[in-house]
């Protein structure tokens, strides 16, 4: 992967690499012709395709208005399925990676008060949400959780924004009371949380009174741990036709059934608008758009071409 | 404002030479066209041809004091680039960094990141390709209703039964209102305002002149009817406009964001259709060939509408208003400056499209700019597809010639681009 050559849209190159506290390390990444990358806004996230071919999940936590650059920090994770490893180790400045989406689970609704809630890398998804307030003017509060102060890579947050934001860690204080710090909270307030799973579960019972629609968790989940991207090439059955397509593995399907004379109309060729939706009736789909949900994603019944492509060796589509 | 020396006046070679120091500097070609002339207006292509052809990515219009991009790559540029290109200040040539809008500015149309970005993608997810699935079946019947009827209630004129009708008036502006207010959730009473809404609201985005003044002793009226139908109340359940009401409830928008969110409906989701089923219509009429090729292969009733927007582009123009000094193709525009973009000139400039006034069938449409692009781009993009393939399904099962019977009438609207009348001949399947 390291000697491929970005010349695809969905290829990123990595222009820098921060190293953010002992255990972080932030990404900086860019098209190789420096193109606008596809919109995001704050609480979306990427999946980058490592070199192996493991896809992960990502926060967007750079800034929107910088439009043809994505930055992502990565907690290295030694107990973790594999991916935080591989992309300190084996992803170095000048490498390639490939993406889809961005995607957004965890979006910011309008309020007028918000209070964000990060554990550990969680604060990769808050930051541009803060930046964000900060930009309409909004009062927010910041409860920053971490193990040690030293691994807690965003931790000028609290001399940026004075007053606004608390550190607390867990290996000097214990658990922290989150509901001693949410404490009364103004009318049109929005809580948003962003950490591991234990931190998430204890929540609701922390803002018994928060209107449930005004809490907003984000997990980190990896719904594709298994899933493997390969770049080997694929067949794409055309079920109506019975026809059989070869197709490469390293390109969208659109490019095999434009090369192979089957029309499907495409618009924003990004993922995004939806114009190119196409039924699967079976196979694995490798979904690089903005549009799908996780669980739209796994019932597996349709894709978009003008960025997807096949997980499995065959593909047949509804065409 | 004062032209600076740099300028260049690409028809007459002489440079637009003022002594006195400039307030500003134009850097781009000074064209002498009148975009809302009203011949212009109806037929619009020999201004879009020397506005691409002008030397230079952009070019400036003094009539207006607006600059202007024309070229495919340009406007899809000019599109995308939200961060340089604001839609907050107007989408039309008012500038509301320091005019008054005439009503309040849409959460959607005339709103930039962040505070776009909820209302947009609550919209989205309502009018998403896949919640729009559960109407095929009833849209595709209402299309065979209508047609059906038409056929046999029509002015029969020969005895191979041909009947005679206005596609407009009989067609485009029946079908929409069918199926769509129903969708919103809309109540019957009144629903003959939408027509005349959106009219004005599409004149509204150009320059006070006949189209907006001649409108405004009668639209009151009309605006206070598409205001009552924005409330929760007025909107039955299991509708968009309810949809809409529901993502309040759920705290993706805010209570008072909704009434907005379901007008921007009613505004921008009626002529639009009835204007993209108009221009099939009339390519189709207009070539008999391609429309008995889209018979025999009625798979191509999508690729027929993409191609019959990229040719119309109902939405002919939009404004946006640089947020900074920017730079488009080597020209460098100052600040707060409003810049029309010409999506119809786009979608024919033959850097893009080979032979682009032609309406051809062998061509792929993708990437055309009709329903804008980048956050803007039509959010009831997959509305005005379905309504379309209905209309073309029921037309190729039951027709097998269409004929034009007399000259179609255009019909003239500051931003918009479309047919008065149709008056064509069916001869039946």
């Amino acid at each position: 992967m390291a000697m491929q050559t970005a010349t695809r849209t969905d290829q990123l190159v990595i222009v820098d690499r921060i190293q953010r506290s002992t255990s972080v390390t932030e990404f900086v990444l860019e098209r190789a012709d420096g193109s606008r990358l596809p919109d995001w806004a704050p609480g979306a996230h990427i999946d980058v395709v490592l070199p192996s071919g493991k896809i992960r999940q990502y926060s967007l936590c750079g800034d929107r208005w910088t439009p043809h650059q994505y930055r992502i920090a990565v907690q290295r994770e030694h107990d973790g399925t594999g991916g935080s490893v591989e992309i300190h180790e084996d992803v170095q400045l000048g490498d390639v990676v490939s993406f889809g989406g961005p995607r957004n689970n965890f979006r910011l609704a309008p309020a007028q008060h918000y209070r964000f809630i990060a554990g550990g890398i969680g604060i990769t998804a808050v930051l541009p949400m803060i930046e964000q307030a900060e930009k309409l003017n909004l009062e927010w509060q910041l409860l920053y959780l971490g193990k040690t102060a030293d691994r807690m890579a965003y931790r000028h947050l609290a001399d940026h924004y004075p007053g606004r934001v608390t550190m607390h860690t867990s290996t000097d204080n214990g658990r922290a009371s989150i509901r001693q710090w949410l404490g009364d909270l103004p009318e049109d307030t929005m809580v948003y949380a962003c950490g591991p799973e234990t931190m998430l579960e204890a929540l609701p019972e922390e803002c018994p009174d928060l209107p449930k629609h005004f809490l907003r968790t984000e997990r980190f989940t990896n719904t594709l741990a298994d899933a493997t991207v390969s770049s080997e090439p694929y067949e794409i059955e055309l079920y109506r036709s019975g026809k059989v397509i070869n197709a490469l593995g390293t390109t969208p399907v659109i490019d095999a059934l434009s090369q192979a004379g089957v029309s499907v109309i495409t618009s924003c060729s990004k993922g995004v608008c939806g114009t190119c939706e196409v039924d699967v009736v079976s196979g694995e789909i490798d979904h690089r758009d903005a549009i799908l949900d996780d669980d739209e994603r796994a019932a597996n019944t349709c894709m978009f071409p003008c960025v997807s492509r096949a997980l499995s060796k065959r593909l047949v589509l509804d065409l | 404002m004062t032209i600076n020396s740099t300028a260049r006046c690409p028809f007459s070679g002489m440079p637009a030479a003022i002594d006195e120091p400039a307030e500003q500097r134009i850097e781009a070609p000074v064209m002498d066209v009148d975009p809302f002339d009203e011949a212009t207006l109806a037929s619009p292509y020999a201004m879009h041809e020397r506005l691409r052809e002008a030397d230079g990515d952009v070019v400036y219009i003094p009539a207006y004091d607006i600059y202007a991009v024309a070229r495919y790559d340009a406007v899809r540029e000019t599109l995308e680039n939200w961060q340089h290109f604001s839609s907050a200040a107007g989408v039309g040539l008012a500038n509301f960094n320091s005019e008054k809008p005439w009503r309040a500015p849409s959460l959607l149309l005339e709103a930039d990141p962040p505070q776009h970005d909820a209302p947009r993608a609550a919209l989205e997810k309502i009018l998403g390709a896949r919640k729009l699935r559960r109407y095929h079946d009833e849209w595709r019947q209402t299309a065979h209703e209508l047609l059906g009827g038409l056929l046999n209630d029509g002015t029969t004129v020969s005895n191979d039964g041909a009947v005679e009708l206005d596609a407009v008036t009989e067609i485009s502006e029946v079908y929409p209102l069918s199926v769509f207010p129903d969708a919103v959730g809309l109540q019957q009473e009144g629903r003959a305002n939408l027509l005349p809404y959106g009219n004005f609201a599409f004149n509204a985005f150009g320059p006070r002149n006949r189209l907006v003044t001649d409108d405004l002793e009668t639209i009151g009226p009309v605006f206070e009817w598409i205001g009552n139908q924005c409330p929760r109340e007025a909107l039955n359940e299991d509708g968009f406009g309810d949809d809409i009401w529901r993502a309040a409830d759920q705290r993706h928008i805010t209570e008072e964001q909704a009434p907005l969110i379901v007008r921007s409906l009613l505004t921008a989701g009626v002529d639009t259709t009835v204007y993209g089923i108009s221009a099939v219509l009339y390519h189709l009429a207009s070539n008999p060939d391609q429309y008995a090729r889209l018979r025999e292969n009625p798979q191509l009733v999508r690729r027929v509408f993409e191609e019959a927007l990229r040719l119309e582009s109902p939405v002919q123009t939009f404004f946006r208003t640089t947020t900074t000094e920017v730079t488009i193709g080597g020209t460098t525009l100052p600040e707060n400056q409003k810049v029309l973009m010409f999506l119809g000139a786009a979608n024919r400039d033959p850097r893009r499209w080979e032979n682009p006034d032609a309406f051809d069938l062998t061509r792929d449409p993708s990437g055309h700019l009709a329903f804008g692009s980048g956050v803007h781009q039509c959010v009831g993009q997959h509305v005005a597809r379905l309504e379309a393939s209905c209309v073309m399904e029921a037309l190729i099962e039951r027709v097998e010639r269409i004929e034009f019977i007399a000259p179609p009438q255009r019909h003239i609207n500051n931003t918009l681009i479309g047919w008065d009348s149709l008056p064509i001949r069916f001869v039946p399947a």
